[in-house]
């Protein structure tokens, strides 16, 4: 096993793994920017290096700097958390050239699964439904039109280059595909410069369920249950949960068979979630990979009771996975609700500043996993998530009733965070029945 | 000094870039003439980009932030000279 990690993170993902590497007895190495010189991770580290100035670009996004500082420091494996550099092949690269671990999947699969159209064609070649679509870029009208008639109407035209629900259009029928058609292309080649794009079927009343997996070095691999994260504004996941309430044993098995299938089709190892849409007839088909630890794992420890980090590190120091497929079982139901720096009732504004009073819940079945501490000042340089607020419950129902009273006791002041936003949305009679999709949220604030 | 002039300012705390990405071209320089909705810079906070446009149209009189400054909410950025 490692005597010593560098997190090369910050805020509570670095806290998290730094947790696990204490009770794994694993020395830890923290690295920050200017900006974080006060931050909790910096402190609960064995040792923290400076990497740079706080613009994520020249620290945290900084390979040079961060492979110095694991050199420097002698640890034996980075772990890069979520963000930043944990989907990059080349940083991956760049630690097996220093003879530094990479904790996560292999070089080769990061680069599999960051290329969306040929990680697409591979597993159409094995029978994963895909959503139906172009295969390849669309150049002219009158092809789009072709593969819309194929496909069905509605149909989604998207931005090659584009992401975050930028660059997306929707046609629901020919005459408005014609019209949407030359529109998109010219806001992708004025927004992306590049006007290349792809059109796909616009799945209706869409669930986002994910899967995720464990694989180790030696071809073994599990699935630990699905994520429903339907509950989303702007494609950013606001509330998780696990399991969903739309999948039965019998989906559950199909789509984790799915997800290994995916795995090890890119020869995918350590910890990973392969995402799926599934519409309102509740045929599911691929996204994407998801390449490394998600901001929502929790739910899926708290329903497994595995813990991912300890299983990643196990993993990436060449241990065979202690479990088989049958071992693995869930229990209760568990929920996260994100807690962001961000204004609920200004179209969710980033607001940083410092937390004045600050009082986080507790008591049987809650976890909070978070950096923020009172007179932290919440930095505008990185991602607005300072916290993450999981429950778990014996059913669906007590986890909600259990969430409601842990928002009811999340107490900050001194910036706006979206624990009031949740309060809501988890009285919210749709919410409650389970009767959600990933329009949840625009319906949900035009209603109000 | 008689030109009226008005300030672009920030509508909340980031980082102040003169261009839209590192390796675009600043989207104004002082004296360059604007119309009404150019962007003339924008704020990241929290990795939400903002940008901001000319209200009237004028003339660039002063750039008062440094390009990948940290700004605070409603300080002054840009000064454009009315007309």
């Amino acid at each position: 096993m490692f005597k010593k990690i560098l997190i090369a993170n910050r805020g509570e993902i670095a806290l998290r793994i730094i947790r696990a590497c204490k009770e794994m007895n694993i020395r830890t190495v923290a690295v920050f920017s200017d900006a974080d010189e006060e931050s909790l991770h910096v402190k609960s580290a064995d040792e923290a290096v400076n990497i740079g100035p706080s613009l994520s670009r020249k620290s945290y996004l900084n390979k040079d700097k961060i492979i110095q500082a694991a050199k420097n420091t002698g640890a034996e494996a980075i772990h890069p958390g979520y963000g930043f550099l944990s989907e990059s092949d080349s940083f991956a690269g760049a630690c097996s050239d220093n003879n530094i671990i990479f904790i996560g999947p292999p070089k080769d699969a990061l680069a599999m699964a960051g290329n969306k159209s040929e990680a697409r064609k591979v597993l159409i070649r094995l029978g994963i439904p895909v959503i139906p679509g172009s295969d390849d870029l669309v150049s002219s009208p009158e092809e789009a039109a072709t593969i819309a008639k194929k496909v069905g109407y509605p149909v989604i035209i998207k931005a090659s280059r584009g992401g975050g629900g930028r660059g997306m259009r929707i046609a629901h029928n020919a005459k408005d595909l014609t019209e949407v058609f030359s529109i998109a292309s010219g806001e992708a080649g004025a927004t992306f410069g590049n006007p290349d794009i792809y059109i796909e079927k616009y799945i209706i009343k869409p669930r986002h369920i994910e899967i995720q997996i464990l694989g180790d070095q030696y071809g073994n691999y599990v699935y630990l249950g699905e994520r429903e994260c339907s509950i989303q504004k702007r494609y950013q996941k606001l509330i998780e949960e696990s399991p969903s309430p739309c999948i039965d044993k019998d989906l559950r098995e199909k789509m984790g068979t799915a997800a290994i299938k995916v795995a090890r089709a890119v020869g995918y190892s350590n910890a990973g979630t392969i995402e799926f849409l599934l519409d309102g007839n509740r045929n599911y088909y691929f996204m994407e990979v998801n390449a490394r630890l998600q901001v929502e794992h929790p739910v899926t420890e708290l329903v497994t009771g595995i813990d991912l980090v300890w299983q990643q590190i196990r993993i990436a120091a060449g241990e065979k996975l202690p479990f088989t497929q049958k071992n693995i079982t869930q229990r209760g139901w568990a929920i996260e609700c994100r807690i962001n720096a961000a204004d609920p009732d200004d179209n969710f504004m980033p607001c940083p500043g410092v937390i004045e009073e600050l009082t986080l819940p507790d008591g049987p079945g809650v976890r909070v996993d978070t950096h923020i501490y009172r007179n932290y000042e919440v930095s505008p340089f990185y991602d607005s998530l300072i916290g993450k607020l999981i429950v778990l419950g014996e059913d669906r129902n007590m986890a909600i009733r259990r969430m409601q009273r842990a928002l009811s006791e999340f107490r900050v002041e001194g910036i706006k965070v979206t624990v009031p936003f949740h309060a809501k949305v988890l009285q919210d009679k749709n919410f409650i029945s389970g009767d959600i999709d990933t329009h949840f949220i625009d319906k949900f604030e035009t209603a109000k | 000094m008689d030109a009226k002039t008005y300030m672009i300012t920030s509508p909340l705390m980031g980082t102040f870039y003169r261009s839209p990405s590192p390796e675009a071209s600043p989207c104004v320089e002082v004296g360059q003439k604007v119309n009404t909705s150019d962007v003339v810079c924008v704020i990241e906070s929290m990795k939400i980009f903002t940008e901001l446009r000319a209200a009237q149209a004028g003339t660039v009189k002063r750039i008062l932030v440094e390009n990948e400054g940290l700004v605070m909410k409603n300080q002054e950025l840009i000064e454009i000279e009315i007309g």
